[in-house]
């Protein structure tokens, strides 16, 4: 639901950032999400295009990179990979997980000119 | 729209004045760019993937910023947090789904701390005074903000809020969320707990439905379990969720109506308080001198 104000956020980094480093167009967003961001990808592609009409990034391309969920599992002492973040230890079926990958919600670079 | 919030402009209202928001949208260029940029002060044409400038062909070039999205709100977030440390002022947000008791369990909760310490409340709903009214009938000073079409409070609505409650060195500040399991959850607004409210009418699943939510609280609150007798509600079961979405979670069981668990949700109150002031140290005794 709150991907509109997450396309907000990206849409006011690039119009800082334009300002910073002297660029006038957006050609390409690369984002990093995690699937325990609490972000929809599709929801935020919808968004993103709504978002992006009539501003530097009106043309953008998204292209998103989904990072992998994973967490430290304490009795294993190791890092395993999980789906959601009630998900047991693939290993040894504890719930005594230690998220560690898999929140990001970032902007990674940018295309410009 | 406002950049911060994604809400409609002027649909943020707190107890009827609108949120003013300072506006930088950059609208649409009314020249083309298939030329070179003399508006630019910096001219650079080895910067494009290529990494090689070729007259008459478009340029552009890679930007890396590996900058937190949310990276605006945890700014204002942070100076939030920075505020109610300088003051040594417990805040709480209190999150959960519409309809699991959070303002008359509020109501109660003042009333029980009979001005042990100051409370305040910021009250967070998309429309209406209702709630803001609820806690002002119990004496603590109490503030409305109206989300409009947003879905979510964030760090700049409550910093906002904070500005016009005003509220006292050594109290404790509620801020009642939206109702909604899903969108609070990623934004910070500067408290040191969030309490996740789960009324007992509710499924014992929902922390594995809204996982972000409970992974994000501290301590849940298990309310209305007055109508336990009447419910098959699990009460192990919803705790086993809890803890497996985050192992660390604390969970107590409270009914605004009964008054069960109150003293031992009023007790971690004034432990949390206790934690403010300690990690205040000498600054905060030093402040509280001038403030008397």
């Amino acid at each position: 639901m709150h991907e509109m104000s997450i396309c907000q956020s990206i849409l006011q980094t690039l119009e800082e950032q334009a300002r910073l480093q002297n660029f006038s167009r957006v050609e390409r967003v690369c984002l990093e999400i995690g699937p325990l961001s609490g972000v929809e990808i599709e929801a935020l592609k919808f968004g993103f295009d709504v978002v992006m009409r009539n501003s530097l990034a009106a043309e953008a391309s998204l292209e998103i990179i989904e990072c992998p969920a994973q967490a430290w599992c304490l009795p294993c002492a190791a890092t395993v990979p999980i789906g959601q973040r009630f998900d047991a230890c693939p290993r040894c079926g504890s719930h005594q997980l230690q998220v560690t990958g898999g929140e990001e919600l970032r902007i990674k670079e940018l295309e410009v000119n | 729209m406002c950049n911060v919030c994604g809400c409609g402009e002027g649909e943020v209202r707190i107890e009827g004045s609108a949120v003013p928001h300072h506006h930088h949208h950059h609208h649409g260029h009314d020249h083309h760019h298939d030329h070179a940029h003399d508006h630019c002060e910096l001219h650079h044409y080895g910067e494009g993937p290529a990494g090689v400038a070729v007259p008459g062909m478009s340029q552009s070039r890679l930007v890396t910023l590996e900058q937190d999205i949310l990276a605006k709100n945890n700014g204002y977030a942070a100076a939030n947090r920075r505020f109610f440390a300088e003051r040594g002022i417990l805040a709480l947000n209190l999150v959960s789904s519409p309809g699991s008791g959070k303002t008359t369990l509020l109501v109660r909760t003042i009333e029980e701390l009979e001005g042990r310490f100051p409370a305040y409340v910021i009250e967070g709903d998309q429309q209406t005074s209702a709630d803001a009214e609820r806690i002002r009938a119990t004496g603590a000073p109490a503030l409305q903000i109206n989300t409009g079409k947003g879905c979510h409070l964030d760090g700049h609505m409550v910093g906002h809020a904070v500005e016009h409650l005003d509220p006292a060195a050594g109290s404790v500040l509620f801020i009642e969320n939206v109702g909604n399991l899903v969108c609070p959850a990623a934004f910070d607004l500067g408290e040191a707990h969030k309490v996740a409210i789960l009324s007992v009418t509710e499924g014992e699943d929902k922390p594995l439905k809204y996982p972000d939510m409970f992974a994000a609280a501290d301590l849940v609150l298990l309310n209305k379990t007055d109508l336990l007798p009447h419910l098959d509600f699990d009460v192990a079961a919803a705790v086993a969720n809890a803890r497996k979405v985050n192992p660390a979670i604390e969970v107590l069981r409270v009914s605004a109506r009964s008054g069960e668990g109150l003293v031992e949700w009023l007790a971690w109150i004034a432990a949390a308080r206790e934690r403010v002031e300690a990690t205040q140290g000498a600054a905060a005794s030093q402040f509280n001198a001038q403030t008397g």
